[in-house]
């Protein structure tokens, strides 16, 4: 969360629907005790497959728009975005192994 | 940066982090013991941390929001030397007496003693709907959803203190909230059912249950019957919130430990001994009636003491680990 770039509504598409690389949307909230306790485990896989895949985190209480538009809610949300869709939905803080398999096509 | 935690066989492993587990590691980290917690890599503090104000753990006059309570019950036990670990137990084998534990990462961690305190899971409703469109508008945790449902109809389904609090909670930002009860009476205590029942906001539909939940994309109806007579019946809601009661996280001993009728790990008596040897248990994974904070951390710290005890009978053949005249004398 903390060191997971920063996404806003104002540059969701050009951040991650225009990346040429899959992308692994965060979506968080300061006051979320899961989003906190997940953070850790995303950062360590943005160092992982840093050049294969983007991680970025998405603060949903200055989001709205982006709220809306992917219909989030709960979080952490964690979507994957491959060419402009999203594929696959992550929900609730999951441990790293969860994470690797949910979204397998991403990583590979 | 911590030691491999395969390098030695420790006095003792802790299995989870919620009350039970940090009192039994401040207990035994103060007994000298070194124990290893292995705390859950993204579940971390247990239950607690997903809820706001707890008004009724002892020594907080003025309440205390969950995630600090858990937070300082850690730094107690680091102060004492307690190693916490932010990782998973995948695996227990407990039947030997040092018994092992492997992690998510894959390293095992092998101990003379273990304390199994891995708490209690939410229980769902084991309805169509209920799994697809869990994150989509069906969730267990107020504090952490309502933010989503402001301005909406959410629904609560259960009728004791944990669908009480949800309710009220959910109230600071859906329009209404419909608590959906199977019976005509409340088990909630006697505080949280006066604020939850005059509450304007919140309405009760007794004598009701939830057949399957609808919606594609998201949550869109309830289809309902009620229980006495058997009708059926649709509720639009945006959000369905289940607090319908928890059941023992034993899947990992579950085929090692003796279990009671009610599905919890069963303990001797008072003590925190299961059925076998080294191995103690503490906190909702044991206790299915009281279910506090405050009675895991009673149990935790218990299940330390019983540790020690067992410990010192290893090394000395004399000592009965057992003994009420031990247990008092320690006490």
């Amino acid at each position: 969360m903390v060191s997971l770039t920063a996404v806003t509504d104002e540059t969701f598409t050009t951040e991650v629907l225009d990346s040429e690389i899959p992308v692994i949307v965060d979506f968080w909230a300061p006051w979320c005790g899961p989003c906190r306790a997940l953070s850790p485990v995303l950062e360590q896989l943005a160092a992982e497959y840093q050049g294969r895949i983007k991680v970025v985190g998405v603060n949903v209480d200055e989001n709205p728009e982006s709220v809306t538009r992917f219909a989030v809610v709960t979080v952490p949300s964690v979507l994957g975005f491959s060419a402009g869709h999203v594929v696959r939905q992550v929900k609730g803080a999951q441990p790293k192994k969860v994470l690797q398999e949910e979204f397998a096509d991403l990583l590979s | 940066m911590a030691d491999p935690l395969s390098s030695e066989t420790h006095d003792v492993l802790i299995v989870g982090s919620g009350p039970a587990g940090f009192t039994a590691a401040i207990y035994a980290a103060r007994a000298n013991l070194r124990p290893v917690v292995i705390a859950g890599s993204v579940t971390a503090g247990g239950e607690l941390m997903n809820t706001t104000e707890v008004e009724n753990f002892p020594g907080f006059a003025e309440s205390i929001m969950g995630p600090e309570l858990m937070m300082t019950m850690e730094q107690q036990a680091l102060r004492f030397g307690a190693d916490i670990r932010r990782e998973d137990v995948t695996d227990l084998v407990l039947d030997r007496p040092v018994k092992q534990a492997t992690l998510g990462t894959g390293e095992t961690v092998q101990a003379r003693a273990v304390v199994l305190a891995t708490g209690s899971a939410y229980r769902g409703l084991q309805v169509p709907g209920e799994k697809e469109l869990t994150g989509f508008g069906v969730s267990w945790c107020a504090t952490c959803d309502g933010f989503f449902f402001t301005g909406r109809t959410v629904a609560v389904v259960g009728g004791g203190d944990s669908a009480m609090e949800e309710a009220l909670f959910l109230t600071k930002f859906a329009d209404q909230v419909i608590v959906l009860h199977r019976r005509d009476q409340l088990r909630a205590s006697r505080i949280m059912a006066d604020r939850a029942l005059a509450h304007e906001k919140i309405r009760f539909v007794w004598n009701t249950e939830v057949v399957a939940i609808n919606g594609s994309d998201a949550v869109e109806s309830l289809h309902l019957r009620d229980t006495v007579s058997g009708q059926e019946s649709r509720l639009e809601v945006s959000g369905v919130f289940v607090a319908i009661g928890h059941d023992p996280r034993v899947d990992l001993v579950a085929d090692q430990l003796e279990l009671t009728p009610q599905g919890t790990v069963w303990v001797e008596g008072r003590s925190s001994r299961t059925s076998l040897p080294g191995v103690f248990a503490a906190g909702d994974v044991v206790d299915a009636t009281y279910r506090q904070a405050i009675t895991a951390a009673g149990s935790g710290c218990a299940a330390a003491i019983d540790v020690e005890h067992w410990l010192s009978s290893l090394d000395d053949p004399h000592a009965d680990p057992g003994s009420e005249e031990l247990s008092a004398a320690v006490a």
